[in-house]
């Protein structure tokens, strides 16, 4: 193959890598911008989410189509459960004091993970794609499922941002984060929405999980990787901004792709750690974030 | 025989309150009472705790004795975000708008807060016409003056029977103070009732009608403006000003 086509079948890659990472780290982000939680176990909430989308599809007969969208409904609902029942247990009773729920959260990503390989085990599980359609290029032929999901990211981003933007739902949520306080004195129930953040969060890092599993695998594991990833998005991107997790998403994904494909993935992700570093040290609030009050 | 009328005129009461930031007590046994109607001044020196005071009524600092009733409704039982839906409506010291949102949406969460409509955001609209041209425009870029109208605007849009006013005119130039002034004028017309703090006694002593003096936590003394006026010794005994 030449250069000009390998180089287009690296960037579909990393556009697909990107495209799982924007949803990801924007769970991470809004966590943290609206609750100011770092919360070390999102990885662990996408890995469910994989997790249950393989015992969704399988448990359910007939065209993998329905299995899948089973699961791609049913997966990031019960995930959002875990997550909503975790807030009340744990965080809010730490009254989300910022270091605590680190440890807090670290030992969630441990419990989840222990679920996991006892009940599910040690094997990585397929998923089957719900189509297996083929688009013919000039010089290659791609997976079809890998566009969708990339389509479906995009759908979502944006459905996101209309949330944020449009909406009384974004409203609440925009005032809780910009000080909880004064949104208390105006009536907003700002447990409740940290509750519904936390739920939302770890819901788009499972929707992400379910996408991903037809290409990937389900694994108890699989969660370390997104969590780092999604740290490396949201600390170049800049913390609560969205466009600026979706672009760092982007950035990342794409250079990864094309990266592992000409280099090593290694080389990809030790460039990725240092891009990181440089912006912590030149640009903390990251390339689209604002400076905190 | 008591004239009934007279008899607790007290829309908002405070008996005994003590408050803490942690270990610290601020607050001890604070008495407060506001008349229906009226604007009671709270005067005191920095960190006397007035804000503290104001905080409390809302619930966001907790009340760990006493007792703060709206209308004979008990307030220190409420989640925070119910107290402003009881009606009291609060305008925080340096404003707290959200800065990084426009006018509009900063009315709009006032709006949310007691589903009020179109109608009071008409009305409100109407104290400060120099909103209605700034309605797009991010808030954190307004002028202070105007922040600060935007502030008591979004307060008001939920119709409150009780407002508290936390220095509003602080850091402001004298022609915005003289608005600010004439709009609490404005709002007592309209019946609503008012705490209002200060640290400037020329600033309200043409607004208020009863002043409370603040100090170290407690209420020392409540007298009527006129008295006040007759003899203004008060006012140099505890805030220290001439
Ligand atoms: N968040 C806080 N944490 C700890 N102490 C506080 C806090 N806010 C105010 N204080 C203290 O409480 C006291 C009263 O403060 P405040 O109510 O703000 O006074 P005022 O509004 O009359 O200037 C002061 O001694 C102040 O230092
Ligand atoms: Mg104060």
């Amino acid at each position: 193959m030449h250069f000009g086509p390998h180089l287009l079948l690296a960037a579909l890659e990393g556009l697909v890598t990107s495209a799982v990472l924007a949803l990801t780290a924007l769970g991470l982000s809004l966590v943290f911008g609206v609750m100011r939680i770092v919360n070390v176990a999102h990885g662990e909430f996408f890995m469910l989410g994989a997790v249950l989308a393989w015992a969704i599809s399988t448990a359910i007969s007939g065209h993998p189509a329905i299995g899948f969208v089973a699961a791609l409904v049913i997966a990031p609902l019960m995930v959002g459960l875990v997550a909503f029942f975790a807030e009340w247990l744990v965080l809010r009773r730490l009254n989300y004091n910022p270091e605590s729920t680190i440890v807090a959260t670290i030992g969630m990503l441990y419990i989840i993970q222990q679920l996991a390989l006892t009940f599910y085990g040690p094997e990585a599980r397929p998923v089957e794609p719900p189509f297996s359609y083929r688009i013919l290029l000039p010089w290659f032929g791609y997976s079809g499922y890998k566009l969708s999901v990339v389509a479906a990211s995009a759908i979502l981003l944006v459905l996101t941002w209309l949330v944020l933007t449009r909406t009384r739902i974004g409203l609440i949520m925009r005032a809780t984060q910009y000080d909880r306080e004064t949104a208390q004195a105006f009536g907003i129930p700002v447990e409740r929405v940290y509750a519904g953040v936390f739920a939302i969060g770890a819901m788009l890092a499972a929707i992400a999980a379910v996408l991903i599993v037809p290409i990937s695998q389900a694994h108890y594991l699989m969660g370390q990787d997104p969590l780092l990833l999604s740290f490396i998005v949201v600390i170049i991107g800049g913390l609560g901004s969205l466009r600026g997790t979706v672009v760092a998403a982007i950035l990342i994904g794409l250079s990864d792709g094309i990266i592992s494909m000409f280099f090593s993935p290694t080389l990809a992700k030790i460039i990725a750690t240092l891009v990181v570093a440089m912006v912590l040290v030149f640009r903390p609030q990251g390339l689209f974030g604002t400076t905190q009050r | 025989m008591a004239d009934p009328l007279m008899v607790d005129r007290g829309l908002l009461t405070i008996s005994g309150l003590d408050c803490f930031y942690g270990e610290v007590q601020v607050l001890y046994g604070l008495d407060l009472v506001l008349n229906k109607g009226e604007v009671l001044c709270l005067f005191g020196r920095n960190g006397a705790g007035k804000t503290t005071t104001l905080k409390a009524i809302m619930g966001l600092v907790p009340a760990a004795a006493g007792s703060i009733t709206l209308d004979g409704k008990e307030l220190t039982g409420l989640a925070a975000h119910d107290v402003p839906k009881a009606g009291v409506a609060y305008v925080p010291q340096g404003r707290r708008l959200f800065a990084d949102m426009t006018v509009a949406e900063n009315i709009d969460i006032g709006l949310m807060t007691r589903r009020k409509g179109k109608q009071t955001r008409e009305n409100v609209l109407d104290l400060f016409p120099l909103l209605r041209e700034r309605l797009k425009q991010r808030s954190g870029t307004l002028s202070g003056g105007e922040q600060q109208m935007l502030a008591m605007a979004r307060a008001l849009c939920l119709e409150p029977q009780v407002l508290l006013l936390d220095e509003p005119t602080e850091g402001l130039m004298p022609s915005m103070i003289a608005k600010i002034r004439e709009t609490v004028a404005k709002l007592r017309e309209l019946g609503v009732s008012t705490i209002l703090v200060e640290q400037r006694v020329d600033a309200v002593l043409s607004v208020a009608d009863r002043v409370s003096f603040i100090e170290n936590g407690r209420n020392r003394e409540t007298v009527d403006v006129e008295e006040l006026r007759a003899d203004p010794s008060a006012v140099r005994r505890y805030v220290g000003v001439g």
